[in-house]
């Protein structure tokens, strides 16, 4: 909880999702590029760019591994069975969830798509997985 | 005063304080408890000092600011240090007198903060009730008929989500306050309507009407300038009015038509009827204030016959124009066939069955009572039938079978 006086900075992921299946219409994706440019723009003069991805190839370029005994399987496929899938991610600089929020607005018209606004953990990693812990408060 | 009685009237003041001092929610109801705890010990025998309130913020911040100490020399945490830092400062710098540091403002963060929409509206309301209301948790799981350890996830989850997010604790700027402040109206219509719906097996259950009011109160205290929140306020307070009229003695609903107009509880409507003019003269209207409006007309007709249908049915208009959902309609074509007769009435909710509003039990009972004014019996029965299969609600059940046993 922060009451908006103090300048210290919440990095936020702004993830981006989509449905592989119903892709952006043809002349609509000059429009999206030249917003999502233009956002990227104001991102960094704020100073509240961190670092942005956009992923390879849809769910199918997914692949997942997990441990299972002392060995690991390797399997095809993203990891949730879900419509829309993740598709690239900002991480930002943000005062708080409503500072971050606002970005997100932006995000949103630029890509056309819904925006998925998580917090990174700011502290220790003990607490982080204490919090994670089941039953954890 | 009891301490009950200040622990009402003033938790949620002390504990919206106390989060701005301590920037942490749980640190703070705890903190708030604790100074309760001293209260409820030394008051019987010292004597309440003059502003409990004052008193119960100061006791909770010095004893936060104990524990912060005692925590952090034990483990050192860096976190701690740096908040009793922060607090202690504030203490310090500002050594003001104990009643400047309730600033007004502090429940107002609270309410924004707990109704943010971030935040799911069951949690919403949970917390509302809990922050603000000062209930225990398994009061409000009682109240809303859910089991004691899911409401209590469901707060925990909450306040984690509100620390995590850093979700901010402030009023929102002017811009935003439009949409901000439609969470917030939500629920506390929504708190009342939770208590305004329960009759019959309500016993067990919380006034959740009364602190519905009581929240509502306090939001347009401190928004004197939001019509709506005036609005909320107003409407409320006319609801409430009827309500020892709406229970009959065996518990069952008794409709507007059939109320003793002389249980209405006088006070209360001129009170409302008083806010819902200072709205007219503002001239700011907005889906509240015209519901308000609506049952202001309602409060001063002695009877339904003599109810002024036509300035009900222009409201109804208004009302519509601002939200064109199908519930108002509905109620618009009610307000209609008072005006224009129960066919005309019948032909306006008709074309609403395809809205999806077929699903909804007044819809059908609402055909079912124009039906049975036309004299079409059997489609009316039919009708009954429909909308008893639609509700769960004991009560409503028991209204509409009441209605169809009548209707030969």
């Amino acid at each position: 909880m922060t009451n908006g006086s103090v300048i210290d900075m919440t990095q936020y992921m702004l993830a981006l999702y989509r449905d592989y299946a119903a892709p952006i219409p043809p002349e609509r994706t000059e429009q999206v590029w030249a917003g999502v440019n233009a956002l990227g723009d104001k991102l960094a003069d704020a100073g509240a760019f961190v670092f942005k991805g956009g992923l390879n190839g849809g769910p199918d370029s997914a692949t997942v591994v997990r441990q299972s005994g002392g060995d690991f399987v390797i399997t095809d496929g993203p990891y949730a069975e879900t419509k829309e899938h993740l598709a690239g991610f900002w991480i930002i600089n943000a005062a708080d969830l409503d500072a971050a929020l606002e970005w997100a607005k932006l995000a949103a018209a630029a890509e056309l798509r819904p925006i998925e606004v998580r917090p990174l953990f700011d502290g220790d990693l003990d607490d982080a997985i204490r919090a994670s812990a089941p039953g954890a408060q | 005063m009891t301490v009950e009685a200040v622990f009402r009237r003033e938790y949620g003041r002390c504990v919206a304080t106390l989060i701005r001092f301590l920037g942490d929610i749980d640190a703070a109801e705890e903190a708030v408890q604790d100074a309760f705890t001293v209260a409820i010990a030394r008051w019987p025998s010292e004597g309440q000092p003059p502003n409990p309130g004052a008193w119960i913020v100061t006791t909770a911040r010095n004893r936060a600011i104990d524990r912060l100490r005692r925590e952090s020399i034990r483990d050192e945490r860096h976190a701690q240090a740096h908040l009793l830092y922060g607090a202690d400062a504030q203490a310090t710098d500002h050594n003001a007198p104990a009643q400047e540091e309730t600033v007004p403002d502090d429940r107002l963060r609270l309410i924004f903060t707990c109704c943010h929409p971030a935040l799911n509206q069951p949690a919403q309301v949970a917390l509302t009730l809990r922050l603000l209301g000062g209930l225990e948790t398994p009061e409000i799981a009682r109240a809303f008929f859910v089991p004691e350890a899911t409401m209590a996830q469901r707060i925990v989850r909450a306040k984690r989500k509100i620390r995590d997010t850093r979700l901010p604790y402030r009023v929102p700027a002017e811009a935003e306050l439009p949409a901000r402040l439609q969470p917030v109206l939500s629920v506390l219509y929504l708190i009342f309507n939770e208590g305004y719906a329960a009759t019959a097996d309500s016993l067990m259950r919380l006034d959740l009407c009364a602190e519905a009011i009581r929240l509502a109160r306090v939001l347009a205290e401190l928004m004197p300038d939001e019509p709506e929140a005036q609005g909320l306020l107003a409407l409320l307070l006319l609801l409430h009015a009827r309500s020892a009229a709406r229970v009959a003695d065996d518990g069952s609903l008794v409709r507007l038509a059939e109320q003793d107009r002389q249980l209405w509880d006088r006070n209360l409507i001129a009170e409302g009827q008083a806010i819902v003019r200072a709205c007219v003269q503002r001239g700011r209207p907005g889906p509240y204030q015209i519901q308000a409006a609506i049952n202001a007309v309602h409060s001063v007709a002695p009877s339904i016959e003599k109810t002024d249908w036509h300035a009900i049915l222009t409201l109804y208009d208004q009302l519509y124009a601002l939200t064109p959902t199908p519930v108002v309609a509905l109620n618009r074509a009610v307000a209609l066939a008072e005006v224009r007769g129960p066919a005309a009435g019948l032909s306006a909710v008709d074309e609403l069955r395809s809205s999806g509003l077929d699903k909804y039990y007044l819809f059908h009972a609402s055909r079912a009572a124009l039906l049975r004014r036309l004299g079409r019996t059997t489609e009316a029965d039919a009708a009954y039938a429909t909308a008893r299969s639609l509700t769960a609600n004991p009560v409503e059940q028991a209204f509409l079978d009441a209605q169809r046993a009548t209707l030969n």
